[in-house]
Parts: C-alpha cells; sequence; structure tokens
C-alpha cells in the first residue's frame, strides 16, 4: 500500500463520529463572520451597520491577488461591523449580523438536484470559484481560484483530492465522501477544467475502507478520476506528503506543487466548488466535527460560517464538567482557543473537546538525544537541532537547517519521551527566519 | 469548569517516557541475567545488585547534595548505567573495586557533564575502561563458567576468554587457530598443566565461555536486542552496521590467512561484541541521530574493533571502539544530516 516514504507517526485514530451522518446545526440568533479568513491579503468588509443582507450575499471583498470575498451566511441585519477574537487568540475585523429568517440569494439553487454537466469554460469556472469565496477547506484556506491560475512556465499534469484526513477525531471529509460524493466527483472535474488536466487522484486512507469503496465505483463514471487507498500515517494529508505518497514526487524545498505539475484540493474543496459552480452557492456554511472522549453522541453538523463554537458543544450536550481544552481543528495541527464564543470559519474541520486530564504537557524532561523527532520528521529535518538553534536566537544556522521547509505536523513534539515543546522553539525560528527573509527581499 | 488550557498543537502525545525507554532497556537485559546467574552463579547477581545500587545512589547523592538539584533516580538511567557496567565485569570482582566503577560512571562519566543526556561518553564504558586500567589484574581474573546445578566440570575457577586464549595462542604464531580449537594453549595453574581450548561455536552461542558476567551468551542478548528492535527502543542502522562491518573487516583476514586469522563468525559471538553492539554503541546519548550517521558510527566501531583485537595489546576492542566513536558523535552529527525532503528532485 502506497505512503509518503520518510518520517510520519501513528497517533490513535479515535475516528469517534465515522458512522454518524452529516446534521444541519440549527441556526445561531446572531453570527459573528470575519472578513478574513483565508490565507493572503486581508479583504475588506462591503456592508454596515444597520444593513439588511440574505444569505450568500458579498459582505468582504478580496481584491488582492492571494484573497477571498466573505459571504454571509445568515439573512438578518447587521448589527456591527466589529472585531471578534478568532481561533489564533487576535482580534479580527468581523460583521456581526443578527440572524432573521433564512431568506437566501435568488440566484442560489437551493433544490438537492444532481447536475452534473459543466456548462462554463475554463476561465469561467476560475471566475466563478472567485466570486463564490472558495478557498482550501482542509485547513489551511487558500484562495482556490489562486491555485487554478498556474504560472507562465508551469504546467499542471495531475489534480490530486485530499480525503485522506489524517488527523485523528476527525470525520467531516469522510462523512462528505460518503454522503456528497457525486457531488465531489463532479466539483473535482470541475477542477480538472479548470486546471485544464486530464488526470485526478483521490487519496484516502484505508482506514475509511467505505469511503475507498464508495468513491472507487461511482468514479468509473467519471473518466480520468480514480481512487488511491493510501497506508494511514500522519501527517499524509500534507500537501507533499500526499503527492510523494500518490505520484513518487517530491516538491523541492520552498516551491509549490505545482513544481511537479500537481495541485491538491480537498475533498471538502471538491464539494464546495460543485456547488459554487453548479448550484451558483457560496461558501458560507461547511462540514464541522464536534468530537472528545467524554462528549456522549460526537456529532458531524453542517455549520453556517460565523456560528459561535458554543453552540456547536451546546448542540452535542453542552460542555462536559471536566473539559480543559478546546481545540479547533484535530489534535495535532488545531488551535486550542480562548473561548467558547470564538467564531466557526471557512477553514474550522472539527472543534475538539479534552478533558482536564488530557489538556496538560508531559513534565518537561532532559534530552536524551533519541533521535526520535529525527526519525518521524516528514520534512527530514532535525528538530532537535532546530529547537535548540532558535532557544539560543542563531537565526542564521535556523535559517540554513531549512527551518522554512517545517511544515508544522507535531510529529516531533508528539513522539517526544521528553515531552519538549519542539514546536513550540520551532514555530519561533520560522516566525523569526520568516521575518528576517522578508526584510532581506525589501532591500 | 476551570480556565482552559491553551497551549500549541499537537494536543496528543505518544505514550513515551525516559523511563518507558530506560525500564524498556532493563527488561530487554533480563535474558542475558539469567544466563549469567546460569554460568557465574550468585556472584554474578551480587554484582549485578551491587553495581545497580550503588549507580543510583551515587546519583541520587550528588544530584541532592552536589547538584542540589531535581532527583531524578526513578527515570531508570542510571539502572541502566549500573546493570550495564555489571555486565561488563568478571562476577568474582571485589566490591570494593564494583563501587569505585560506579562512582567513575555516575560522577565522572554522566552527573559531571550535566547528567542525562549530556554525556558524550557511555556512562559505563568508562566506568569499566577506567577500572580495567586501573585494575587490570581483577578485571581479567575470569571466573570459568560453571552450569548452574552441573557436575564440577573444571578443575580450575578461573581461565582466560576466547579472545584471550586466540590473542596468546597466536602470538609469534606459535599455534595454528585449528590448534587452539583442538589443543588449546598449555598454562600451569597451581603447579599442574592445563590446557584451555576455544570454545566450539554452540558453546559460545549460549554463553559458556569466559568473560564479563553479561556478554558470553550472544542468544540472550539477540533476544533482547530484538525486543529493543521490537518495542523501537533502538534501531537496527548502529547494530547492522557495526556486526556488518566487522564481519567484513576480519573476514578479509581470514580469507587471506585461515591459518593465523579465525572466521569472522567467531568475533561476533565472543567477546562483548553482541553486548556492544546492541547495548552500548547503541546509547541514545553517546550515539549520533541520523540513520546515515548512525551507519558510519557503527562501521567506525566495527573497524576499530577488530583492529584492537588483531593488533592492539588488549585481546579486546569493543569498549574502547565504542568510546572512540562517542568522541566523534558531535563531528558526524554535524557532517551527516537526515535526507531533507525535497532536496533531491525525483520525478517518477
Amino acid at each position: 500500500m502506497k505512503t509518503f516514504k520518510s518520517g510520519g507517526v501513528h497517533p490513535a485514530e479515535n475516528k469517534l463520529s465515522a458512522n454518524v451522518a452529516i446534521q444541519p446545526l440549527q441556526l445561531s440568533k446572531r453570527v459573528f463572520i470575519p472578513i478574513s479568513q483565508n490565507l493572503g491579503a486581508p479583504s475588506q468588509p462591503v456592508v454596515k451597520k444597520g444593513d439588511e443582507v440574505k444569505v450568500g450575499q458579498l459582505i468582504a471583498k478580496g481584491e488582492a491577488f492571494i484573497s477571498a470575498h466573505v459571504h454571509s451566511s445568515v439573512s438578518g441585519k447587521v448589527f456591527k461591523v466589529d472585531e471578534v477574537i478568532d481561533s489564533s487568540g487576535y482580534r479580527r475585523p468581523a460583521v456581526i449580523i443578527d440572524v432573521k429568517d433564512d431568506e437566501w440569494e435568488e440566484s442560489i439553487d437551493k433544490s438537492e438536484e444532481l447536475k452534473k454537466e459543466i456548462s462554463f469554460s475554463k476561465d469561467e469556472i476560475v471566475k466563478k470559484i472567485n466570486e463564490m469565496g472558495i478557498v482550501g477547506l482542509g485547513g489551511a484556506t487558500f484562495p482556490s481560484h489562486v491555485k487554478l491560475m498556474v504560472p507562465e512556465g508551469k504546467k499542471a499534469e495531475v489534480l490530486l483530492i485530499n480525503g485522506v484526513e489524517c488527523e485523528p477525531y476527525l470525520t467531516s471529509d469522510h462523512r462528505l465522501m460518503m454522503e456528497k460524493a457525486e457531488e465531489i466527483l463532479i466539483g473535482t472535474k470541475i477542477l480538472m477544467k479548470g486546471l485544464g488536466v486530464d488526470k485526478a487522484v483521490i487519496g484516502i486512507e484505508n482506514n475509511k475502507p467505505d469511503a475507498i469503496e464508495h468513491l472507487a465505483q461511482l468514479c468509473q463514471n467519471y473518466d480520468g478520476i480514480t481512487v488511491q487507498a493510501l497506508k494511514v500515517k500522519y501527517p499524509q494529508g500534507g500537501e507533499k506528503q500526499l503527492i510523494k505518497a500518490v505520484t513518487g514526487r517530491e516538491v523541492p524545498s520552498g516551491k509549490l506543487p505545482i513544481e511537479v505539475g500537481c495541485v491538491v484540493n480537498n475533498v471538502g474543496t471538491a464539494f464546495a466548488v460543485y456547488e459554487a459552480v453548479q448550484k451558483n452557492k457560496p461558501l458560507f456554511e461547511r462540514v464541522v466535527t464536534v468530537t472528545g472522549k467524554n462528549i456522549h453522541n460526537p456529532q458531524n453538523f453542517l455549520v453556517r460560517i460565523g456560528t459561535p463554537v458554543s453552540e456547536l458543544i451546546e448542540a452535542v450536550g453542552g460542555l462536559p464538567e471536566d473539559t480543559g481544552k478546546i481545540v479547533s481543528g484535530g489534535p495535532m495541527m488545531g488551535k486550542a482557543l480562548i473561548s467558547q464564543d470564538v467564531p466557526v470559519v471557512k477553514g474550522t474541520s472539527g472543534i475538539l473537546l479534552f478533558n482536564e486530564q488530557e489538556s496538560h504537557r508531559a513534565p518537561l524532561k532532559a534530552c536524551i538525544r533519541c533521535a526520535k523527532c529525527i526519525q518521524v520528521c516528514p520534512m527530514g529535518l532535525e528538530p532537535v537541532l532546530l529547537a535548540q538553534l532558535s532557544d539560543h536566537q542563531k537565526w542564521d544556522e535556523v535559517e540554513k537547517e531549512r527551518v522554512m521547509d517545517c511544515i508544522e505536523c507535531g510529529s516531533c513534539h508528539y513522539t517526544c519521551p521528553s515531552g519538549r515543546p519542539l514546536l513550540d522553539y520551532i514555530r519561533l525560528g520560522k516566525f523569526r527566519v520568516g521575518q528576517i527573509i522578508r526584510n532581506r527581499s525589501k532591500n | 469548569m476551570g480556565l482552559l488550557t491553551v497551549s500549541g498543537s499537537p494536543h496528543v502525545h505518544q505514550d513515551l517516557s525516559v523511563k518507558k525507554i530506560m525500564y524498556g532497556v532493563v527488561f530487554a537485559m533480563i535474558p542475558a541475567m539469567l544466563v549469567s546467574v546460569y554460568f557465574f552463579g550468585l556472584d554474578a547477581l551480587r554484582v549485578i545488585l551491587i553495581s545497580s545500587a550503588a549507580c543510583m545512589f551515587f546519583e541520587w547523592l550528588i544530584q541532592k547534595y552536589i547538584i542540589k538539584g531535581p532527583v531524578t533516580i526513578d527515570d531508570g538511567s542510571a539502572l541502566v548505567t549500573g546493570v550495564l557496567l555489571a555486565f561488563n565485569v568478571p562476577s568474582n570482582l571485589p566490591v570494593w573495586i564494583i563501587l569505585i566503577g560506579a562512582f567513575v560512571s555516575i560522577g565522572l562519566a554522566k552527573m559531571s557533564f550535566g547528567g542525562l543526556g549530556k554525556n558524550p561518553f557511555n556512562p559505563a564504558l568508562v566506568g569499566r575502561v577506567f577500572l580495567l586500567i586501573s585494575f587490570p589484574v581483577q578485571m581479567t581474573t575470569w571466573p570459568v563458567p560453571r552450569p548452574l546445578f552441573a557436575q564440577k566440570l573444571v578443575d580450575t575457577v578461573t581461565g582466560p576468554t576466547p579472545l584471550g586464549i586466540l590473542k596468546e595462542g597466536i602470538k609469534d604464531k606459535a599455534n595454528t587457530v585449528q590448534q587452539l580449537f583442538d589443543e588449546g594453549i598449555k598454562a600451569i595453574v597451581d603447579g599442574q598443566e592445563v590446557f584451555y581450548k576455544l570454545p566450539d561455536y554452540v558453546d559460545e552461542l549460549i554463553g559458556f565461555q569466559g568473560g564479563s558476567l553479561g556478554e558470553v551468551s550472544a542468544i540472550a542478548l539477540v533476544l533482547g536486542a530484538l525486543y529493543m528492535l521490537y518495542r523501537r527502543i533502538i534501531t537496527w542502522h548502529i547494530p547492522v552496521s557495526y556486526l556488518l562491518s566487522a564481519f567484513i573487516f576480519a573476514g578479509i583476514f581470514w580469507m587471506i590467512d585461515p591459518t593465523y586469522y579465525v572466521n569472522p563468525l567467531f568475533h561476533l559471538v565472543t567477546g562483548g561484541m553482541m553486548l556492544g553492539v546492541f547495548y552500548m554503541a547503541t546509547d541514545m546519548v553517546s550515539s549520533p541521530m541520523s540513520p546515515k550517521g548512525q551507519i558510519i558510527f557503527g562501521v567506525g566501531c566495527g573497524v576499530i574493533t577488530m583492529i584492537i583485537r588483531f593488533w592492539g595489546a588488549y585481546p579486546e576492542g569493543v569498549s574502547f571502539a565504542i568510546l572512540i566513536m562517542n568522541a566523534f558523535t558531535p563531528i558526524i552529527n554535524r557532517s551527516f544530516k537526515p535526507k531533507r525532503f525535497g532536496e533531491v528532485v525525483k520525478n517518477g
């Protein structure tokens, strides 16, 4: 069975909600929609206090090349344009809307009918995806239309659809593949057309045999799309690891996947692309797994963007007494939230609750140079060295040891028998080296 | 509910700790301990217990009263050093020498460098080599193995190790290797003539040979090593490269001159080879970290071991070889980096 070669770990999977069908979450009374939810330049709000908005109406515009539009996820009245604390813990500008009814823009096709025929040209597809504010839903939230614009001199050969979902606990992609498989395949076809490639591979780890079988069967009706089962190994959902696992190609250090003729999109993104292009529906809702060992009924909710996390937790029976940590995303790369008021954004794949005991780090011990962090690093780096150099603020050497290659998968800290927070140090190193590189290019 | 914990990812951790690794190593050494008691009796147990207790005691003493820092003897690292030191000495070693060895291992080789993780050399080996140089007589007076419950098989209580017989026997080409297997070397013990023969391979594998108490049984040591490999406490890189390079190096000379050079397999199952290869060269703290570096390290150990065994003053070279390569570990770490992802563009 295929997988990427070097490094990787296998944390306990804990896919508690794998068999729970996607349920729409009840509408919130008030939503908090951050106006910049994607990588790249911030978007600008185009509504003001008191404005009436409909579901799907544009509320913030992404003007820059790498930016994305944001649409209202509800209908109602703009309460104010203010700031909210997001998953990073920083205050970010957001449009706060008081919800009234559920009135959608007329242009959106609300029917369940499957629309297979793709009537748009390559350029129209890119334009449509841009207009509908589609970003990568795997977590990095890179604007999707930008990925379709292949730079001069490069050639896309194969589209990879990421159905790996290598993060423990999360099941939103799994459920989507089970319940919206046809839509994902049509979305994939649209992306293939937008890219101008005739080959697409959907990579799925073999802890989801039902999804592999289901999609493999359906994709027989879709020319050029195949399913590739992959051996379970974290972080296979990382773009570079997935490309390596499926195609054997290695994206050069500091380069994008297009360098080796690949473009990667998440299954959730493929589904969003289907809805955007075929149904005219902007990206204003997504599937979010709400899970944790002390939740009785972990769920996969279809959630409107801007819904406070507290409402998702309420919907699974409220916050358990001994909750010690709330994580947005998976346990390996997710962010610990500072409160339940943080809103769901385009990149929120799950809400994970840990009890008090699971929330704490193990006591810090001396490094015994066991080299396990080196063994598990999927990028072939030396986390122990990077951490040490960062600690000593030797930024030149940190850069030379390729800190910028780090994908922050956390395998090093995960495996460290001495409980050393290697990734904390490496993040610091990346941050400083990033600054240095930017300053250098300015001069 | 109290306050929420906010910390950087990852939020889950592998069920692994220094303690688990160290006690895993101790567990892996149990077969060799049992064999040592089988062949050397309660004397072996005595040395193991004294050495372990002494190492833990010295660590406690130094941490509590000299460093005045946290006491970490429960992490098992001092215990590992204690058992390894015991494995590296003869079973009849006097208590006071064991105590000196334990003090040198823990005090000099480990704590003076800053404790666990900071020592450049394997502590147990430093202790052993210190004793070997300071007390050469006691350290090379080897009790003859006597299987428990068995009849008295030999007349003498001490005798040379196979490597000692080899070194002595082929000196100045006095005997051929074959003669050493068939007739052995002559020695006078208590006015009587005795002959020490090289043991056959079966005896060497199960441990029926003279030597340090923990090194004699290749089978028991390999058994424990397999457990450590399974638990991923060690990786294959150092043991395989060490054994293979020693085998090839010895093999070349054996092929050139089989009369005076013994079959390379002999070298793998005698002396401290198996103990050194699996339990001391693989010491995490003092060996290189990248797979490539570990292979270089293993090859260095293998070659130096054989050079010392062939041409050195000592019949045995494992301890010196590993300590010499320990000294090269920092430079190996700097020179042999793991293969970076995306460094070589491979398309296919």
